[in-house]
Formats: structure tokens, C-alpha cells, sequence
């Protein structure tokens, strides 16, 4: 490939550099200036905020692993060998993240709420399987 | 009968189904470095994932721009400063990395060496930065892995008594804000407040402590990276003394020793996007 020549690649390089950097900044800025640091009162949805800087994390995710760590050039089976099995991650994402916004939904009701009690084991059943039962 | 020739023995010319063939045209070394990344990638998204879960499950949250907001040698606030810096410098060690193996491509050794010593600088940098860091939260502020003295308001109110730490009596507070409870000598100062708004208006309530899986997610998972970044600081070590001492010229496989370092070093970066995402960023 032509632009595999020294020169290029080297002037690739150090526009990704620049390129990451300047994404982290934006990152960053965001960050600040959607809470209010910047400007006083300013007050970005937290959900939106948050998802633009993941998207942004990822964009940086994909120059780091497709620019610096060469992959883009690799063999398309080789590629895809190291990143079909990462999407796996995505059902973890939303398994867990429910599950922790479950945890918290536990720990916020339980004690108001009868059907969200723990079980506690009051002994009155600890008879109904006797030793015996095991015995043919 | 001749006995060296082996197993190990694989001529390049045999067909596919005799091991000659390589599908994916990158040596062995190479190959499995990749595979280790991804099995790494996995343990860190196992952890932030964790850490995504427990956050979600707990009511408040301390807020990252206010625990870690302080500069070495400033006075006052300046939410993410500090990271922002730790974050370029491992960027830029990352440039530099890719400069090394650029260099060693075309087989020219000072280039290599050059730039393998920019990255080790970088690394070592960052872990001094990361070191600061702890020592802040762990030395000045009292944050162990089972007491976090970070906490955030769930209401309004007023102070009804000061630290001494730029909280005086009088204060108000609004609901969201995250606080430090100090530590002076054994005890934690926990400062009582009146809420103002809400169900519990008018009642007399002290500083509760915050989530404690907040320090314990926080240690380990900068700690688990920082270690990759220490490992892989003495790796480098170890590939620039054999750089300096022409075991790669011998290979003349155009430094591959240096591009799976290199790996491994944008993978430590990699991470780094995501633990500054979840702990800092969000």
C-alpha cells in the first residue's frame, strides 16, 4: 500500500496522537462544563452526557487498537478472531448493569415493601422432612 | 535414523493441513499476545462492569470532580486536572511506542532505542503521577478500601457546626453535593447538619460515610492497571537493554520483540481509556 510508506505512517502517527488528545480534552470538557463548572448553572441530562462520552471513548478505543496496534492491517480472519468474541461484553453490560439497578431498587424498598422481604426461616417447618424420608 | 528432525520441524512450503500454512500471516509470538489481550481485555471489563453494577445499586454516588480535584503544588479546586495530565502522558507514551516500532521495522537500532526510552519515561511518569494520587487519597484524606469519608447529600440543609477544611457553621449544602468527612488524629469528624427541605425538614442528622465499595472498586481497579503499567515498564527495560545489546539485530525480524511490547503497552493505554471513562468521566 502506498500509504504504508515511512513518511506517511510516521505523519499518520501523530495524527492520531493529536487526534486522541484532542478528543480527550472534549471528553474532559464535557465532563466539566455539562455539570457546571464552567459556565455556573449549566446542567447537561446526565444520561446524554454520559453516552457522548462513551461513544467518544470508543472512537478513541478504535484508533488506539486499529492505528497503533496495527489491526487494521492484519488478516480480516485474524480481526475477527480477536474482536467477534468481545461482544459477549455486550450482554454482560446490560445483564449486570440491570442487575445492579435491581440491587439498588432492593435496597431502597426493602422494610416498606412486604413482597420485597428477605426470607427469614422461622423454624416451623423443620420437621416436614425427616430423616426417614431418605430411608427405602 | 535422524532424530532432529522433529515435531517442532515445519517447513513454511508444506500445505495448510500440515502446518505449513499461515492463515493469518503473523508469527506465533504475535499471534498469542493478541489472544492474551483479549483474555485481559475480559478480566478489566469484568471489573468495570462490576464497578458499573455496584455504582447503579447505591443510592448517592460521590461525584469524581470533587474527590479528585487537587494538583500537586495548587491551591483549591481543580476537578480533573490532575487525571486530564495523567492521561496525556500516557497517550503520549503511546506515541512513542509506536515510534519504536516504526523504527524498528526498518531495522534501525538508535531509533528504536530512542524512542523505547521516551515510552519508559512515560510509563514511569504516569505510575509517579498514580502514586501521588494514592497517596493524596490514602495519606490527606483517610480513603481506605472499607471506609470511604467521601459522602454526597441526599437533601438539603445547613452546618451546624465547621471542619475547619472550608466548611463553617452556617453553610448550606444542596442535595447532590459530595463532602470529605476529615479525620483529625483517630476520629472522623462527622459534622451535624439540619435539613431544611422534604419529609425530614428541621431534624438534626450528622455526615454518614459513602458507598464503601467506592475506595475498594477504586484501589483495585487502578491498582490492577497501574500494576500492568509497572510490568510492563520493567518489560520495556528488559527489551531496551536487549536492543542496546543487539540480541534483535541477530533476529532480523525487524524488532518483532518490540512490537509485542507494543501491544501489550497500547493495550495498558487502552485500558486507561476506560478506567478514566468510569471513575473520572462519569
Amino acid at each position: 500500500m502506498a500509504s504504508h510508506s515511512y513518511e506517511n505512517l510516521k505523519k499518520k502517527f501523530l495524527h492520531t496522537i493529536i487526534l486522541l488528545a484532542v478528543i480527550t480534552v472534549v471528553e474532559v470538557f464535557i465532563a466539566l462544563y455539562g455539570k457546571g463548572y464552567i459556565v455556573e448553572g449549566v446542567h447537561w441530562n446526565h444520561f446524554w452526557m454520559g453516552s457522548l462520552m462513551v461513544v467518544m471513548s470508543l472512537v478513541k478505543a478504535y484508533f488506539i487498537i486499529f492505528i497503533f496496534m496495527h489491526l487494521k492491517y492484519e488478516m480480516p480472519g485474524m480481526v475477527r478472531s480477536i474482536l467477534f468474541p468481545t461482544l459477549l461484553l455486550v450482554w454482560a453490560i446490560i445483564a449486570f448493569l440491570m442487575e445492579g439497578k435491581y440491587w439498588g431498587h432492593q435496597r431502597t424498598t426493602s422494610g416498606d415493601d412486604a413482597d420485597n422481604q428477605e426470607y427469614v426461616p422461622t423454624g416451623e417447618n423443620i420437621n416436614r422432612i425427616s430423616p426417614d424420608t431418605f430411608i427405602m | 535414523m535422524a532424530t532432529d528432525t522433529t515435531v517442532h520441524s515445519v517447513n513454511p512450503n508444506d500445505g495448510t493441513w500440515k502446518g505449513g500454512g499461515e492463515p493469518f500471516k503473523a508469527s506465533y509470538g504475535k499471534l498469542m499476545m493478541w489472544y492474551f489481550l483479549v483474555s485481559d481485555a475480559f478480566t478489566f471489563a469484568g471489573f468495570l462492569i462490576a464497578y458499573g453494577a455496584l455504582r447503579l445499586s447505591m443510592p448517592s454516588w460521590p461525584v469524581p470532580d470533587f474527590v479528585f480535584s487537587s494538583f500537586p503544588g495548587l491551591e483549591g479546586s481543580h476537578p480533573l486536572l490532575f487525571v486530564t495530565l495523567m492521561t496525556f502522558i500516557l497517550l503520549f507514551s503511546s506515541f512513542t511506542m509506536v515510534r519504536a516500532v516504526q523504527e524498528g521495522h526498518r531495522e534501525n537500532k538508535k531509533g528504536v532505542a530512542f524512542w523505547l526510552f521516551l515510552t519508559v519515561i512515560g510509563g514511569a511518569g504516569f505510575l509517579g503521577c498514580q502514586a501521588w494520587e494514592w497517596n493524596k487519597l490514602i495519606g490527606e484524606e483517610h480513603m481506605t478500601i472499607h471506609t470511604n469519608p467521601f459522602g454526597t447529600h441526599v437533601e438539603n440543609g445547613k452546618y451546624l457546626e465547621g471542619n475547619g477544611h472550608g466548611i463553617n457553621e452556617g453553610d448550606l449544602f444542596h442535595a447532590g453535593d459530595t463532602y470529605l468527612i476529615h479525620k483529625h488524629g483517630d476520629e472522623y469528624q462527622q459534622l451535624k447538619y439540619q435539613v431544611s427541605e422534604g419529609a425530614d425538614a428541621g431534624k438534626i442528622k450528622e455526615l454518614e460515610f459513602g458507598p464503601k465499595q467506592f475506595g475498594a472498586l477504586f484501589f483495585f481497579i487502578t491498582g490492577f492497571h497501574g500494576f500492568h503499567v509497572f510490568s510492563g515498564v520493567m518489560i520495556l527495560l528488559i527489551v531496551l537493554a536487549n536492543v542496546l545489546s543487539n540480541v534483535y539485530v541477530e533476529r532480523r525480524n525487524g524488532y518483532e520483540m518490540v512490537e509485542k511490547v507494543g501491544l501489550y503497552w497500547h493495550f495498558v493505554d487502552l485500558v486507561w481509556v476506560f478506567v478514566f471513562l468510569c471513575f473520572y468521566l462519569l
